[in-house]
Order: C-alpha cells, then structure tokens, then sequence
C-alpha cells in the first residue's frame, strides 16, 4: 500500500511548508538592513551584532542557562527515582496518590502550576529568583521525565535484574550495572526533554520569578509584545539553529546506533 | 527496607511539597477575601485563634463573584470555543499530512518524523512570534495577497481571533499528527484493498475503513491538542486582541495587573473543574487502547 498519489505528495508539500515557511522568513529577515521586519532593505549582520551587545539579553541568557541545567539535572534524578518507584515498587501506602501526581502535571495548565507554585513561595516566604525557578521547573519536568523513564522500565526484561541479584549483586549493584545501562536512552531522552521544557517555559518562569532573576523568554516576551524586531529575529535564528543541529545530530547518532545493533545481531546470527 | 521506604519517601515528599500543597492554598486563597494587606488577602491562618475560626471565616463569595460578573463566564465559553473549534481545524489540517506520512515510501518515514518533531523542540515563543511578522497589516501575507492581486487593501488578521486560530493551528500541528500517524502506520493495507475489491469506491473505502480505524489516533490527537489550548495563555496574548477573551489570559490579568489574588485562584480552580472532564476522559481512552494491545 506505498502508493504515492498526488493527494498524498500534495498534501505532505503543503503540511511540510506550513510548518516551515514561518520560520524561513523569521530567519531571513533577522539579515534585514532596515529595522522594518517586513520590508527588505539588503543584506546585513548588524542585528546579530547589536544582539552581542545587549547585556539584558545575555544576562537573561545566562540565568536561563544555569536555571535548565540545574533544574533538568535534578528532574532526571527525581524521575528516574519515581519512575522506578512506581515500576518496580509494588504495593505501597498512597501508590495512587503517588501516580496521580506524577500525571497531574502533565496535563495542568501551566498558568495554573504558576499560580500554585508563586502562592507556595509566598507563604514559606521564600525569595523570588533563581531558586523558586529552578525549584519549580524541576517540579514539572521531572513528571515528564519519569513518563519517559517508565515506559522504558515496563518494557525491559525484569529477569536481567534478578540474574544480577541471584549472582551475588547487591540491589544497588544490580541497579547500576545492570538496570541503569539498559535505561540510559530513556534517562537521557528525559533529559533532554526536560532541558528543552525548562530553556522554552515562559508562563510558570513569570510567576515564580522576581526582579531579580529574568530568564531569556520573559525577557523575549516583554519585547515581542511592544511589537517585532529584528533583534528578536536575530535571537531566534540564532535558537533555531542550535535546535535544529542538536536535533539532526541526535537523529544521526540514534540512527548510526540502530544500524550496529542490525549488524551485530546479524553477526551473531550467522556466529 | 529501609532503602526502599528512602526511596520512595524522596520524590513522593518533593511532589507533595510542590504539587499537592500549592493546589491545596490555592483552593484556601480561593475562599478567602480581598484585603489591602501583605499578602493581600484575610483571613491569614493564626494558630492562637484556632482552626474553626480560621474556617468560620472562608466562604463561597468570589465563586459567586464569577458567576455574576459577564467577564468570566464568557471568557469560559469563548475558551471552550476556541478550544473546540481549533482542535477540529487541527485535525483537519493534520489528518492529510499523517495520511501522506504513513503512505510514503519506508525510507522517508525517519525523515517526515524528525521534520515534524523538531518544530516541537524550537521554543513555543518564537513559533509564535514568527506569525506576529507574518500577519501584521504590512506583513508578509497581506503583501503576499496584494502582488497576487487577490486583494486590494491588507486585510486586519493580526490582534484577531482569526490569528489566535492560526496561531494554535501552528503550534499545536504536531500533537495531532503523531499519534494520527501511528495509528494509520499499524493499519493494515489488506483491509482498504478488501474494501474496494468488494466494490467499495476509495473515498467509500477511505470513510468506512481508515477513519474508523484511525479512531484511536483521532481521539488522542484532540485531547492533546483540546486540554492545553484550553489554559492558553501565550497565543491570546500575542496574536489576539483586546476582544479575545480567554481564561489564561484573564486569570494572568487578575493576578499580575488587578492583584486580585482571590478572584485569580478562584478563576484557576473553576478552569481545572472544567478540564478534569476532558482529562478523565482521555485517561480512560489511553487505557482502553493499552489494554487493546496487550
């Protein structure tokens, strides 16, 4: 049933350039001359330039940077640990509560977990900064992390983990030589995405955040909202690009990795 | 034992802490009153006088608050609205494109992925602010049309609720093709070309085998694409205009420029009412399917 009918390429060329047009021309016009987005004044660097100067942009750069490597770290650790609670915990006081509020998050939205989460800082009396932001965006990710992890360990042959222990593996052993390399991919793909989660989160970073601690997309938003310019082009190009080389070499690489894995079996096969 | 219970206790602490109980002061802020004060709402808790004091003094009034003002009940609807109607518009548009994926050549298959996914890994707000550009009254697409000679004065998108659709379309284009496309992916060809054997036209064929056995994919699509659109915040305030009224953007306002925090948490509990029933049914549609396939 691999047919390729018009309708079918039609369909795909159209899907394929409504989601790309839009950023092609936010791409092109980031090299715009003229500080008009829509009217083409020749070609120019000079919006990169001014973006390099611009201390608030990198300052807010900075804070979300520290703010998504602190926060996916410690989301990867919680997940993975709730994740495998839930797997392979069995039966335990609350278990429902337990993954109630492992999914809940997932689907709040997120002025919500904002308010919440602004409304807890307040009534601990916790300064407003670096901390409650990265306080709350582990909070959040890590549940994406841990569905992630899950769906990895539900998958996996649980005799693997009782050959270790049977062998004379403590269960912390057997855990991290035999369970966390069969995991990895997942840990790492929960990483990943909770990195992305955290460097892309607008609405709960401005809540749980003070005057002291502004991250790129609170920033990106207060300027978008008086209108386009190029310097934001010039941003984004700059964000697409690193998304768009992390994403192809990610693919590559899992790619390469199938391919081995194919030939290895296949060697061992024949062996 | 002892491990196991560590374990355990960790990440359960952390989501209480951070989950459980701010859920569990919203609610309480909800019932409270509006108060010129730090934090600006009464009644604070008090140990010396006691729970039931403490208690004697929440009430229903900003609840009933909603409900008499004009404001909020329609920024529900129009949201549930918009919701509605751009989930539809997204699997319009999203059913052709997984349909071609899932019919194109094995080889291309990784690559249509990836090309869907990584839009999805590039920052929401600059998805979003690339439209700004784009339909503004001297942007790319009204210049478009007019070269075409399609028009003859640009037309107002931008700050409309036209650009709000648009808007959501885009961003939200590859949650309803994924799981649309996984599920025609698993459909066996056999059963279209049974169909037309026996006499079936291919859009006969098309209605009463494919779409019934895309269901699945259908469904999971439009919860995907129904229960975050419905909390939007970004969009609205971006694309939309001072008549687009949607309960993101209303409990932002109330919180952030009115400092009406009892209104704004009363607002947030009402919409999580509204999505438990979305959220129930979906969770019950996962399931059914896992079920299925074991």
């Amino acid at each position: 049933m691999n047919r390729m009918t018009w309708f079918n390429a039609v369909s795909l060329t159209l899907g394929f350039a409504f989601l790309y047009i839009p950023m092609v021309i936010l791409v092109i016009f980031s090299f715009n001359e003229s500080k008009l987005v829509t009217v083409w004044a020749g070609f120019s660097t000079k919006w990169y330039g001014e973006l390099l100067q611009n201390d608030a942009f990198l300052n807010a750069a900075w804070v979300t940077l520290k703010v998504a490597v602190f926060s996916s770290t410690m989301a990867t650790v919680l997940g993975t640990i709730a994740a495998y609670v839930l797997v392979r915990g069995g039966r335990f006081m609350g278990r429902t509560l337990f993954s109630g509020m492992i999914y809940a998050p997932l689907v709040m939205p997120e002025v919500i977990t904002g308010l919440s989460l602004l409304l807890l800082f307040i009534g601990i009396g916790l300064d407003r900064g670096v901390l409650t932001i990265v306080l709350a965006h582990t909070t959040f990710s890590m549940c994406y992390v841990s569905v992630v992890v899950s769906s990895r360990l539900v998958s996996f042959d649980r005799s693997l983990e009782e050959a270790a222990l049977d062998l004379g593996c403590s269960p912390a052993e057997a855990f991290r030589l035999v369970t966390l390399p069969i995991i990895a991919p997942a840990v790492i793909s929960g990483w990943l995405l909770a990195f992305t989660l955290s460097l892309d989160d607008l609405v709960i970073a401005s809540f749980t955040s003070g005057p002291s601690a502004t991250t790129l997309p609170i920033k990106i938003f207060s300027a978008v909202r008086l209108g386009v310019s190029p310097e934001i082009n010039a941003l984004s190009t700059i964000m697409i690009s690193i998304v768009t080389v992390g994403v192809i070499t990610a693919s590559l690489v899992t790619k390469h990795q199938v391919a081995r894995q194919k030939r290895e079996e296949q060697a061992a096969v024949r062996a | 034992m002892m491990r196991r219970f560590v374990l355990i206790a960790i990440p359960y602490a952390w989501l209480l802490a951070l989950f459980l109980v701010p859920f569990a002061i919203v609610l309480k802020i909800s019932l409270s009153d509006y108060a010129v004060s730090i934090p600006p709402y009464v009644p604070q808790f008090d140990w010396a006088e006691g729970i039931s004091a403490f208690l004697a003094e929440l009430d229903f009034e900003n609840f009933i608050w909603l409900t008499e003002d004009d404001l909020y009940w329609k920024a529900y609807l129009s949201s549930l609205q918009i919701a509605a109607v751009s989930t539809f518009l997204t699997l319009l548009a999203g059913y052709p494109i997984a349909y071609g994926m899932a019919r194109a050549p094995e080889e291309w298959r990784p690559t249509l992925m990836m090309l869907v996914i990584l839009p999805f890994w590039t920052s929401f707000l600059i998805r979003v602010y690339a439209w700004m550009g784009i339909l503004s009254n001297e942007g790319f697409l009204n210049q478009f049309l007019m070269w075409l000679g399609v028009i003859s004065e640009p037309l107002t998108i931008l700050n409309t609720n036209s650009a709000v659709y648009i808007g959501i379309i885009y961003t939200y284009l590859p949650f309803m093709i994924l799981p649309v496309y996984s599920a025609l992916e698993r459909l066996d060809g056999s059963l279209i070309e049974a169909a037309e054997d026996l006499g079936c036209s291919r859009l006969t064929a098309f209605w009463l085998v494919t779409i019934p056995l895309s269901k699945n994919g259908i469904i999971a699509g439009s919860f995907l694409v129904f229960i975050p659109v419905l909390g939007e915040f970004v969009i609205p305030s971006l694309l939309g205009g001072s008549d687009t009224l949607m309960i993101g953007k209303v409990l932002w306002e109330e919180f952030f420029s009115n400092r009406d925090w009892p209104v704004a948490s009363a607002v947030a509990v009402v919409l999580l009412l509204l999505l438990i029933i979305p959220i129930v049914l979906f969770q019950r549609n996962q399931q059914k399917q896992q079920e299925a396939e074991q």
